[in-house]
């Protein structure tokens, strides 16, 4: 289908470069599929991550804030972010730069900072939401899925502006869109432990095993999420639980771009699927959703 | 200690390096009990709150609890009170490096540390070096090596390479002065106030 243009600034972050490029193509073709030209904006930098915010919390503003400056330098009113923590260091830098403390710091922003959007929240409004719709070739029938959303693109609401904090739907939406059926269950935003996967793993690891046995419990056939830190942490799991194999359970770890894609049947889509720890391709040829 | 001793300078520094709202805190435990990491922390998040409150600052910079925190923010989302917990961790964990507390996890400021040198120097970060030279110079392989486990440790960096989620080329911001200019921020401190000190 042939939509009408949409251009909008784009911030890929440091992971969709490296340990995610498998959610990067998915996006790369959806964004295409929609209608949707996301332009990378000018000579962007590392939002700082974790690592900013917690020892050196000006630095992670600042570090921000510079990209905030290049955006600024595109004519675009929205700007997209797939990373969730990437999407919520930008946030925070925009929160403080035009908070009550703004004078700390040595960047000024200028008038006409793009509108920050986590991609997933983008998606599922109600223009792009109809586009996915309308584009659905084949329904993802029998997929029953939990979507999993972790911590930042939600936390804390006065920063990301995030509506529903405990129970968020932009992605349960999409999936409902797209003929899956997504499984209502109280885990949607609990921490993965994310960075700690390095160097504290036994405690990213107690996080992981309670999302993944919730999952299970509800019945999910796959998780869906929006966060590749998420992604990389519970689709791991299984391959890094030596300690105890009995605890080591599977469950296909998803991008709901990669939804998206299946459902459209957009070419190149799977590709991606082969990257994946834990393979999705037996479920979904299980449910004629792959050849 | 003296358990009703109060310092009102200390808190007023603090509350001014902020926005946090320590005095705020009802010890409603909402904090606490959201924690998806109280299992591993030697303070509750409401103590760390009530010890700062109290003046007991420097209990709290030497606690595991600043450390293991995961940054998730369930605390400050869930405060009836907006003391806006989770930004007052980063704000002691600051302080804790300042004053040159010995940290209780080294191997997580290593972490940080070898993240913020990576974007110090390119601008980006790049997993693909960032990976295996954190977990040499944690003594995290040291560990491995012993415990038995390197070897699950070293499929798992091969798997990864097979399944092409590791880049090759690293990536870099050219705009070299911006980026430095984000990190002389560090040393200046907030310019309003000095934190507080113990």
């Amino acid at each position: 289908m042939e939509w009408e243009k949409r251009k909008c600034s784009y911030y890929p972050g440091c992971s969709l470069q490296g340990t995610a490029k498998d959610y990067a193509r998915s996006i790369g073709l959806v964004l295409d599929a929609l209608g949707i030209e996301a332009v990378e904006i000018p000579d962007w930098n590392c939002c700082g991550a974790t690592a900013a915010h917690s020892i050196a919390p000006k630095t992670a503003v600042t570090l921000a804030g510079r990209n905030l400056l290049s955006a600024s330098a595109l004519p675009y009113k929205e700007l997209l972010v797939p990373c969730p923590l990437c999407f919520n260091r930008l946030k925070a830098a925009l929160f403080a730069l035009h908070g009550e403390n703004k004078g700390r710091y040595d960047l000024t922003l200028p008038e006409g900072i793009p509108q920050i959007f986590d991609l997933a929240d983008f998606l599922a409004q109600g223009e792009f939401l109809d586009r996915i719709t309308q584009g659905v070739r084949h329904p993802l029938k029998g997929l029953e899925v939990v979507c999993y959303y972790g911590c930042m693109a939600v936390r804390p609401p006065e920063v990301t502006g995030a509506r529903e904090v405990e129970d968020p739907q932009s992605m349960d939406r999409i999936v409902s869109a797209l003929g899956g059926r997504p499984i209502p269950w109280p885990y949607k935003t609990d921490c993965c432990g994310a960075s700690h996967a390095l160097a504290r793993r036994d405690l990213e690891e107690e996080l992981v095993q309670k999302i993944l046995h919730k999952a299970l419990r509800s019945g999910a056939k796959a998780i869906v999420v929006s966060c590749q830190m998420c992604q990389a942490n519970l689709d791991m799991y299984p391959l890094r639980a030596y300690k105890d194999p009995a605890k080591a359970r599977a469950l296909p770890v998803l991008y709901f771009t990669e939804l998206i894609g299946l459902a459209l049947g957009l070419k190149g889509i799977e590709q991606g699927l082969k990257q994946h720890f834990v393979d999705p391709r037996p479920l979904l040829r299980e449910l004629g959703l792959l050849p | 200690m003296d358990p009703y001793f109060f310092n009102p300078q200390y808190l007023d520094a603090l509350e001014k390096a902020g926005p946090f709202r320590a005095l705020a805190c009802f010890q409603c435990r909402k904090c606490t009990n959201g924690c998806p990491l109280t299992f591993a922390m030697d303070l509750m998040p409401d103590e760390v709150i009530r010890l700062v409150v109290l003046g007991e600052g420097e209990r709290v910079l030497r606690s595991r609890t600043l450390w293991v925190c995961s940054s998730c923010g369930t605390c400050s989302t869930r405060c009836p009170n907006e003391v806006r917990i989770a930004e007052l961790m980063d704000h002691l964990k600051e302080t804790a490096l300042k004053e040159g507390v010995p940290c209780p996890e080294p191997e997580v400021l290593l972490l940080h540390q070898s993240f913020l040198k990576q974007i110090k120097k390119r601008g980006r970060v790049f997993e693909t070096f960032l990976l295996p030279s954190y977990t040499l110079r944690s003594g995290l392989w040291r560990k491995s090596w012993k415990e038995g486990t390197w070897l699950r440790e070293l499929i798992l960096g091969v798997k990864m390479a097979q399944k092409g989620r590791l880049s090759w080329r690293p990536h870099r911001t050219a705009d070299r002065a911006g980026i430095e200019r984000a990190f002389s921020e560090r040393d200046k401190g907030p310019s309003q106030s000095k934190g507080p000190s113990l």
